[in-house]
């Protein structure tokens, strides 16, 4: 019996180092350095000085919940064996705001809970998800 | 607006977007006492063609556009119109809506996407934890999502053309299964088949015309794209004090004299979203706000989406409440008329946020 694969990243131009930052489990996200904010998806310009440059940083890989979601519903045969399963808001330490999943079991979400990075690799790709920190800052 | 053309909606696989749309066109102009020859404006939505719309139909107007397929769009074609033809780029516009999503299965989710892989999808997911920010900030709960469900459905069963009429109770709403948690199915649009046509001309020339003319009194729009990618923590709110600031004023009257409102409600949390933002309640209140009827026809004061709404008429992404807010206006509602209705306000809770305020004279 086969699994179903879940969904690929869809590669472009401007997101295929945070990718290829993931394979080597490494989060990096681009720096506005006019602002010093992050942000995610990747994007040729910073969306706060789109004059100004930017660069490539390391990110700690931590952050905290703002929001979630758990679906209940199928939309993709990969997750189907993971329902309820949440798409959780996660804002990281560099102030980049993303959706991703957090293990640990979705009745533990709860908003400014400390989360951390977790590289998984499904083979054909390495995508960050995250789990509940151990400690409290 | 001269013109109000509305097919039946369910499920026709025995026709297309062209054939809804052409059928509500044609209704829509004998509505006004038009000729196909008459239109020299056309704006077309979720019809893949304006072009071979405009050719079946036999239209070589000089102002044509297509515009996106997002609900929001209705207001915002709605918009352009009204600006054509007070500019004089157009006199008389037809804006064509047609949408077989039912009969060609289309489900609204499980796409590729930016956030696929961790299995984010549907405009309900988001809707969803948009919801879920609400709740964590003001303690709103998803059982009060139920009233908006129940008070439209109440409405869906006094309109003959509704899809859903059977009776929906607080009890069913909390039991329809989760979809994207917080929201059950009874807080997601339906998915259905069906075409809606508006003409809009001059009211100089409105007045010669066959039905008693509803005037676009004042509109506003708002657009929030920072983090678009991202369901918005915000619920839109800043771009809806704007336009609650803009409308109004725009339209000559105060939020006193509105009648009734239709609002956008692809999923129940827009509606409250809708109302917060435009001022009718406090923001965070709004769980509390739409208790007690206060949406429903002959018990609140603020009757909301008369015909059902997207939640129980139709999934026709704004345009058939326009027309709805338009037959109201004109007093041909029936059983679900709102007494002597002279002004209803429109408003959608979306990246493009909009409210426009019709009325009867």
């Amino acid at each position: 019996m086969t699994v179903a694969a879940k969904p690929k990243p869809i590669l472009d131009v401007w997101n295929r180092p945070f990718w290829n930052a993931c394979a080597e489990n490494r989060l990096r996200l681009q720096r506005c350095a006019d602002t010093g904010k992050c942000w995610y998806p990747p994007a040729p310009v910073s969306p706060y000085s789109p004059r100004g440059a930017w660069e490539w940083v390391e990110c700690s890989g931590r952050g905290e919940i703002v929001s979630w979601v758990v679906f209940h519903h199928n939309y993709f045969a990969g997750f189907a064996d993971e329902l309820p399963y949440n798409v959780t808001l996660v804002r990281l330490d560099e102030g980049a705001l993303m959706l991703t999943n957090v293990s640990g079991g979705n009745d533990r979400l709860s908003v400014g809970a400390l989360v951390e990075v977790v590289f998984e690799d499904r083979g054909d790709a390495v995508v960050p998800v995250f789990k509940l920190a151990e400690q409290t800052r | 607006m001269v013109g109000i053309g509305t097919t039946d909606y369910g499920n026709f696989p025995e026709t297309d977007t062209y054939g809804l749309g052409s059928q509500a066109l044609l209704s829509a102009l004998d509505d006004a006492g038009l000729q196909v020859s008459d239109i020299d404006g056309l704006i077309v939505n979720r019809i893949p063609s304006y072009e071979r719309f405009a050719e079946m139909m036999g239209i070589n107007p000089r102002y044509c556009l297509q515009t996106e397929a997002p609900g929001r769009y209705s207001a915002v074609s709605l918009m352009l119109a009204a600006q054509a033809i007070a500019t004089g780029a157009a006199e008389t516009v037809a804006l064509v809506y047609a949408n077989n999503g039912r009969s060609q299965r289309v489900f609204y989710g499980g796409d590729e996407g930016e956030w696929a892989p961790w299995g984010m999808s549907s405009p309900g997911a988001s809707h969803a934890m948009m919801f879920q920010s609400h709740m964590n900030q003001f303690g709103t709960t998803a059982e009060d999502l139920g009233h908006i469900s129940v008070a439209f459905r109440k409405h869906a069963g006094l309109n003959p053309a509704a899809v859903m009429r059977k009776p929906m109770t607080l009890e069913d709403h909390h039991n329809s299964r989760l979809i994207a948690e917080p929201l059950r199915l009874l807080d997601y649009c339906l998915i259905n088949d069906g075409g809606v046509a508006w003409i809009m001309t001059s009211a100089e020339r409105a007045k010669d015309l066959r039905q008693k003319p509803v005037y676009v009194s004042g509109f506003a729009r708002e657009d929030l794209f920072d983090t678009a990618s991202i369901p918005r923590q915000d619920y839109w709110y800043p771009a809806l004090k704007r336009i609650e600031s803009q409308v109004y004023e725009n339209a000559g009257i105060s939020r006193d004299e509105i009648d009734g409102l239709m609002i956008y409600d692809n999923f129940s949390p827009t509606v409250m979203f809708a109302l917060e933002g435009l001022g009718f309640c406090k923001q965070g209140e709004g769980g509390q706000f739409i208790q007690n009827g206060m949406l429903e026809l002959g018990r609140g004061r603020w009757p909301t989406n008369t015909s059902g709404g997207h939640l129980s008429e139709s999934y026709m992404q704004g345009w058939a409440l326009i027309a709805e807010a338009v037959r109201q206006l004109r007093g041909e509602c029936g059983d679900r008329q709102i007494p002597d209705a002279r002004a209803i306000q429109y408003i959608a809770a979306t990246p493009i946020s909009s409210s426009i305020i019709l009325r009867r004279d």
